[in-house]
């Protein structure tokens, strides 16, 4: 495994520019790098390429402009920084203090979507769940309402095939399939890269659905304006209690197959009690893919959320 | 299940810092991890001896300084200790609780020959 950015056989992939049909690849080929040295796709040169970038713009980096970037990042080390270069360099000590978040790198890139993301007024869904809840059908079935009125893209996270982006393409909307190898969840850094291979989505919505996960993708920032978790009856009421820190993050719990609900003695009170006493502002909504109960209510949800963007936008012009 | 991801990144904060600071041989790597992270610091030492094989904290000891998990009880209006996130209050049994830490995931210190 690579070292620099754990990619090696576990190596994500994102597909190239393909979202609808195929309207002409690599339209993002802008090389609009943010200074950083995953950008460059370039299909079977990339390992390459990104390796060589990786040991220029490291050295060069931290060489010359780390430590002002660092500053900039406001990481928590900046004051002891320099006492630290001391202390390595002059004395015997050899305590160095870092304080630094383990997922930093992840959390500047995530600011770095978040901003980019508002830049383009756009509203980003981060969706969750555990593998088989109905995350793709409900999309599927959300997204035939929801492009009606408004520019709508897809980035599907899972660890191998790209069945779900073709699911989605095949409603007429653009997606692009990120495979995750052996990753257990989407990161902030594939996201920055799918983004790039989406056609323009501005002021529109974007929904980006995780690798099938109750618990990795919690700690996992993408930029999302929130994380929405998706979780069906027949997976029992205490799915709440089992994965505690997924439903602590998210702002919308979506409880789908609620035709179900009778057949696997769900208990829908029971479930709001739980949840609560994990998150007690969470929202909560009843959705059936297959009968369609609910899917309005979701796709007005989203619609509400989309113009607190647009007044928020129009209270800053 | 996510520790390898968090160990690469430790691993990338710990050559960055090797870089600046010119070291090379790391002994001990020093976290601190709140009760409520969801990390299993078990898990952590496993992955972290796999991602620092071959670098200059090839061999380096792990060592997890636990933080305890507070939170804000809403009925009480104080704050409680909680080791767990479904947790009730321990003086009122009230599950209005608001966390207010215990989810850091920090790297606190090296310590390098």
């Amino acid at each position: 495994m690579c070292i620099e950015c754990g990619c090696g056989e576990a190596t994500p992939t994102i597909e190239p520019g393909r979202y609808v049909r195929a309207i002409g690849d690599h339209h993002h080929h802008a090389h609009d790098h943010y200074g950083e040295h995953h950008d460059h796709l370039h299909g079977g040169d990339e390992h390459r390429c990104h390796h060589r970038r990786s040991q220029d713009s490291h050295f060069c980096q931290h060489d010359h402009v780390a430590r002002q970037a660092h500053r900039g990042q406001g990481l928590a080390d900046c004051s002891s920084e320099a006492a630290g270069l001391n202390l390595a360099r002059t004395s015997s000590e050899r305590i160095i203090r870092i304080g630094r978040d383990i997922l930093t790198k992840n959390d500047r890139i995530a600011a770095e979507n978040r901003a980019r993301f508002l830049t383009d007024g756009l509203l980003v869904f981060n969706l969750v769940s555990s593998p088989g809840a109905g995350k793709t059908s409900l999309l599927v079935r959300a997204l035939a309402e929801l492009k009606r009125t408004h520019l709508v893209g897809v980035i599907e996270g899972d660890q191998q095939t790209s069945n779900d982006a073709e699911r989605i393409r095949a409603t007429g909307v653009p997606a692009i399939q990120v495979n995750t190898g052996k990753g257990c969840h989407l990161d902030a850094e594939m996201v920055r890269r799918a983004y790039r291979r989406l056609p323009p989505l501005k002021h529109g919505i974007l929904f980006i659905e995780n690798v099938g996960n109750l618990v990795c993708p919690a700690a996992f920032d993408l930029g999302e304006a929130c994380k929405i978790v998706i979780f069906s009856t027949p997976e029992g009421e205490d799915k709440p209690l089992k994965y505690p820190d997924m439903f602590a993050a998210s702002s919308l719990m979506v409880i789908n197959k609620i035709d179900l609900a009778p057949m696997v003695d769900f208990d829908r009170e029971q479930a709001l009690e739980y949840v609560r006493r994990i998150n007690p502002s969470i929202e909560v909504m009843n959705v059936s893919v297959r009968s369609g109960e609910g899917v309005a209510d979701l796709c007005a949800w989203i619609r509400k959320q989309a113009l607190r963007i647009d007044r928020a936008e129009g209270t800053a012009r | 299940m996510h520790e390898m991801a968090l160990c690469v990144s430790i691993m990338e904060i710990v050559e960055d810092e090797a870089r600046r600071r010119s070291f090379s041989n790391v002994r001990t790597v020093c976290l601190e991890l709140g009760a409520l992270s969801g990390v299993a610091p078990e898990a952590m030492k496993f992955c972290f001896s796999v991602v620092a094989a071959r670098t200059v904290a090839d061999g380096a000891a792990l060592e997890i300084v636990e933080s305890p998990g507070l939170a804000w009880c809403m009925a009480c209006s104080t704050s409680v200790e909680i080791a767990r996130r479904c947790e009730p209050c321990p003086c009122c049994g009230s599950y209005q609780l608001q966390v207010t830490a215990g989810e850091q995931m920090r790297l606190r210190e090296l310590e390098i020959d």
